[in-house]
């Protein structure tokens, strides 16, 4: 549940529309209750779009945290 | 995974009377004691991990939800329960919101993804304004579990 707290934070920031994708279902970032409705686990696979003015540093920033791994110890 | 895997009829508490995040935990915490779900002997440190879990980033989701929730190697499955607390109270949430309804959850520490199973359907459940709204006004345990068994019949959200 932190990578969900951390994701919300970081889309909050942008003004851009982000959403999460998995297997066919779509959660929009800026909410906790949404992005937990996916019931994502570490290794499953979620497709990250972005629409709006600031879409790109969007999809940046968020990837990073992805690829970070959340920065969780 | 359906409400009824996962929360203790008997440690379902419709007046919490406890108006701060500390309170609020213990006394669901002891609930769940009370309902011989967890052992008394561990109820003070299982209340410890999910305060300093709550350290961490509070689990107050918005809409007035919060699940407070610790790993625990003294539970052999997941246990859980609900709470209301009729005025709402403070628990940090994202928004900003008071919080009003508590899911508390303790899981075994090798059984990670039953909680994210759990969280999923506690989550799904509360995206139906209805449901919130019916569990908020909600008197007695009798009137949660019965809407969580309507929930456990896909009667809200979907």
């Amino acid at each position: 549940m932190r990578p969900a707290d951390k994701l919300v934070r970081a889309a909050t920031a942008f003004q851009c529309q982000i959403e999460l994708e998995r297997a066919g279902q779509i959660a929009d970032c800026r909410s906790m209750i949404s992005l937990l409705t996916l019931g994502a686990m570490q290794g499953c696979e979620l497709v990250l779009r972005a629409q709006g003015p600031d879409a790109d540093a969007a999809i940046e920033a968020i990837s990073h945290l992805f690829d970070s791994q959340f920065n969780e110890p | 995974m359906k409400f009824s895997v996962f929360i203790a009829p008997k440690a379902i508490r419709s007046q919490l009377a406890s108006s701060s995040k500390e309170g609020v935990v213990a006394e669901l915490v002891e609930a769940l004691v009370a309902a011989g779900e967890i052992n008394a002997a561990d109820q003070d440190d299982i209340i410890k991990a999910i305060l300093k879990r709550e350290e961490l980033g509070s689990t107050g989701i918005g809409r007035g939800v919060a699940v407070p929730h610790t790993k625990h190697s003294s539970v052999e499955k997941l246990v859980g329960t609900v709470g209301v607390s009729p005025d709402g109270l403070d628990f940090e949430s994202l928004d900003g919101q008071k919080a009003s309804l508590f899911f508390l959850l303790v899981s075994p520490p090798d059984r990670p993804g039953d909680h994210l199973r759990a969280l999923e359907n506690i989550s799904r459940q509360l995206r139906d304004d209805q449901f919130c709204k019916l569990l908020r006004q909600s008197k007695t345990a009798e009137d949660i579990q019965a809407l969580l068994e309507e929930a456990d019949r896909s009667q809200f959200g979907g």
